[in-house]
Parts: C-alpha cells; structure tokens; sequence
C-alpha cells in the first residue's frame, strides 16, 4: 500500500503540491486526473523518490521513501517500475539491453536466462523480433511496450505510468490501456497512472483521483466519477473550456 | 534601472556559486563512487576509446602544426640573437611544458566536453537519467564515473602523443625550411632536457581531462528545457571548461615552476 501524506512541493514561487493526502490500495489500479502542469508527473516522481518534498511523507508499505538514501532507496526503487511518458528509452542501447539493464545491474544471472526473460517480457507486451533494434527504429506505440516491458522486466510490486497513452493515436492507446489491464490481472501488480486522457482513465482504473491546484479533490471509481455532481470534476470529464476550471 | 542591474548582477553571482557548489557536490560523488569503479567496467573502457583512441587523428593534426609553428616562430625570434642550436631546446621546452598539455586539452574540449555535455543533456530532457534511477541505477556511478576516469587517463596519454608528433613536426620544419640539421635540433632538444618537465606537462593534462569531463557531466545534468537547453550546455561545457583549463594551467605552472 502507499499513502501520501501531506505533501508539499514548490518549484521557486510556484506551489505545484499543496497538501496532497492519496491512497493506493494494493493489487489496484489507481488514476490521478488533471490539467497538464497541475503536478500529476511530479506526484508521480515523488512516489519513486525522484523528487524530494519540501514536506510530507510517502509511505511504501510502512516506509517513508522520502526519508530512503542510498541502499535503502535502491532496494525501494527495486520495487517499482515506470513507464515514462516519451518512453526515455536508452537511445544508446539495443531494446534488448534496454529491457534487461535491471536484470543485468541488480541479479547474477547468467546472460542466457537475462534474454529468455527479455524475450518474455517482451512478448508479454505483444513484441517479438525487435530485440535487436535500437529505440530510433521503433514506432511511438512500440517504444511504449519497450517501456513498458522494461518497467515489468524486475517483476515489480507497483508500476507508475506517466501519461502512458499520450501522443498514440486512438487504436495503440487502445492497446496500451489492455496491457495496463492486462498487468494488473495477470502480474498483480498495484498501479499508479497520471494521465488527462479521461477515456483511458475510466477503462483502466479501479480508482480515480484528480488533482486540481495542488491539491487532490475527488476520489472515486469510474462510475462515482461518471456520476459526480463536483463542478470542477465534471468540467474536466466533459472538457468544457468554460468554468471553474480557466483555459489558461 | 539600477535596482535591475543590482538584481542581474546579484542571480549572477548567486548562480555562479550555486554552480560552484555544484561541481563540488558532483566530484564529492565521484570520488564517492570510485570504490565500484570496476563494477561495469566496460563502460569506463568504451568512455577511453571515445575519448582517447577516437581524439587522436584530430590531435595529431593539430600537433603536426602546432610543431611546425612553433619552429617558424622560434627560429624567427631566434634570427641574429640566439644560436639555432637552441631552437630545439626551445621548441622542446614549449611543446612539452605548455603547448601539448594546453592545446590537446582545448582540441579535446570542444570535442569530448561538447559531447558529454550533449548527450547527457538529452538524456536529462528526455528523462533517460530519470529512468536510470527508476531502475536503481546511480547515475553518477553508471554515466559520471567512466566519463571522469576516462579523461583523466586518456588525456595524458593522448599529451604523450602530441608531444612527440609535435616534436617531429618542428623537427621536419625545422630542417626543411629553416635550414637547420637534425643533428643541431634534437641536440638541442636534448641539452636542457629534464624528466621533470614531461610529468608536469602530464600532471596538468591529467587534470585538464579531469575539468573537462567534469564540466562536461555538470552541464549535462542541469539541462533543462529541450533542444535549446542541449545547445546551451553544450556551449557552456566547452566555454567554462577551456576558461578553467587556462587558469588551472596558469595556477598549477605557479606551483611547480615559480
């Protein structure tokens, strides 16, 4: 389980956290919904200890991450996978190396076993035949699987997704939110996506949560949020320019 | 008007510590991180032949002519004052002390320190050094580490080699255009020849190799924005890293010759 507790982040004058209280339950698929620039990324870099709050707390079962230095946060982090939102595939490196460079750093296992699980987890997110490839070669939606098996190759407990479907036309967004399902009921992994995109939102979480300045507003499952009577909420779900909520 | 300037002149400075205070942080984590320096190793060896074996053709080049150079000049200066036995000894001293260390590290500058800075600038706008850290992998000890020991052996070697091409590139000079026999040269060279004068020229191109891929990590990692936050840092790499390069050749010369 992670708890976020009063959690404060400015950026110089800009207060982009003001308080966030959230938490994730186990085995479920948490979304946090919000403009752009709201705070969702940074939110999410705080959980893996990306960022450190000016205040509050992160609890990752029981453990603080924010307070987590050296061995401590290598073994949390070990814990966790990421799907970035442009991917941030190492450019340098093959998909192949790509996917097993946690294997490789963190395990002693021989290099033939570290390609047969590369080749799982690749074929658990529908690739095959690409492992020789650099990231440049790929498409947007496959550079998403390659990151998205990357995230899954430690078999973590908890993946964070950043925007996981933005900049993929309608069908690969698609299909990235089944294979988002899809870990979650096969792997049983507990997931944390932030994403403004509320079609993908509905179809991959268990609860959503949105976050409006700096702070979050509402949490519910799909169909409290379908049926929300808060004005900011409902703004946002239907994408009205006018409103609480300013187009600026 | 003059509150402006006050507060330009005041983020300047306060940036300019904080940059200061930065590069300190950073050789703090090197120096930390050097104990698993040979835990991947090959990524220390692939930073050597970027570094090292790719900059050689570049500064054998420069060196040929900055010999050649160095011998038209000498020996114009030379011209009715001083015996042309010693312009081997003053090439010599020149090519050795100064020019080789000095002019291989600004050659390697623009072309190593630009890179670095480059490339870990997009991988810092890209978010590839934070998805590093999603993977438990410290950056500093993956990507800082082989770039750092990688210049500050590679750069000395490489002084090695622009020492003696330089040498000979006077010494061709020196015989076909100014009339001067082999002979007379590399005897002068040899007359005030001290072992000392090569290791501080080493001892400096080593820590020029260490300012250089320093610099260079330093600005990569303060990238922000997107293609013109890459261009930026890359320019500042290169910028800073050849001013620091001058005054550490002016302060480490001040130690060891004054």
């Amino acid at each position: 389980m992670i708890e976020i507790v009063d959690l404060h982040k400015s950026f110089g004058d800009n207060k982009v956290l003001d308080g966030v209280n959230l938490t994730i339950s186990k085995g479920e698929t948490t979304t946090i919904i919000g403009r752009s620039g709201v705070g969702k990324s940074v939110l999410l870099k705080h959980i893996i200890g990306l960022v450190k709050p000016d205040e509050g707390k992160i609890l990752i079962d029981g453990e603080d991450i924010t307070l987590c230095k050296n061995e401590k946060l290598v073994e949390l982090r070990q814990r966790f996978g990421m799907l970035f939102q442009g991917s941030a595939l190492f450019d340098s490196m093959t998909v192949q190396e790509n996917v097993g460079l946690g294997l490789r750093e963190h395990t002693k296992l021989p290099e033939e076993e570290i390609r047969e699980i590369v080749r799982e987890k690749l074929r658990l997110v529908g690739l095959s035949g690409v492992e020789n490839s650099k990231p440049a070669e790929l498409s947007g939606g496959m550079k998403k699987r390659v990151g998205l098996a990357r995230a899954i190759a430690m078999s973590p407990e908890y993946i964070l997704y950043d925007e996981p479907t933005t900049g993929l036309d309608p069908i690969m967004a698609d299909a990235i939110n089944y294979l988002i399902i899809r870990m979650k009921n096969e792997l049983n992994i507990t997931s944390i996506a932030v994403t403004h995109d509320i079609v993908s939102a509905y179809k991959i979480s268990n609860r959503i949560a949105m976050i409006y300045e700096g702070k979050i507003i509402f949490v519910g499952t799909p169909e409290e949020v379908k049926n929300t009577d808060d004005p900011i909420v409902r703004q946002f779900v239907e994408g009205r320019a006018t409103g609480i909520i300013k187009a600026v | 008007m003059g509150m402006r300037l006050v507060s330009y002149i005041g983020s300047k400075a306060i940036g300019f510590l904080a940059d200061i205070g930065g590069v300190a942080i950073l050789l703090k984590e090197i120096l930390f991180n050097l104990p698993r320096l040979f835990k991947n190793f090959h990524l220390t060896t692939e930073q050597m032949v970027f570094i090292g074996v790719n900059s050689l053709p570049l500064i054998i080049f420069v060196s040929i002519f900055t010999g050649a150079v160095s011998s038209v000049q000498a020996a114009y200066q030379f011209h009715n004052y001083v015996p042309m036995r010693y312009l081997g000894t003053a090439v010599g001293k020149a090519v050795v002390i100064e020019l080789g260390p000095v002019l291989t590290a600004l050659v390697v500058s623009g072309r190593v320190g630009a890179a670095i800075a480059a490339e870990l600038g997009t991988m810092k706008v890209t978010e590839q050094i934070d998805a590093l850290e999603t993977l438990a992998i410290d950056p500093i000890h993956y990507l800082v580490v082989p770039r750092f020991i990688a210049g500050i052996t590679m750069l000395p070697i490489l002084v090695l080699f622009s020492d003696l091409v330089a040498i000979l590139g006077a010494l061709v000079v020196a015989v076909v255009f100014v009339d001067v026999s082999a002979h007379t040269f590399l005897s002068g060279l040899k007359m005030f020849f001290h072992l000392s004068d090569l290791f501080a020229g080493l001892f400096k191109a080593l820590i020029f190799g260490g300012i250089i891929t320093t610099i260079g990590c330093y600005q990569g990692f303060k990238t922000t924005g997107g293609a013109e936050g890459v261009g930026t840092s890359t320019t500042r790499a290169v910028v800073i890293s050849s001013v620091l390069i001058l005054v550490a050749d002016y302060v480490i010369a001040s130690f060891l010759f004054g």
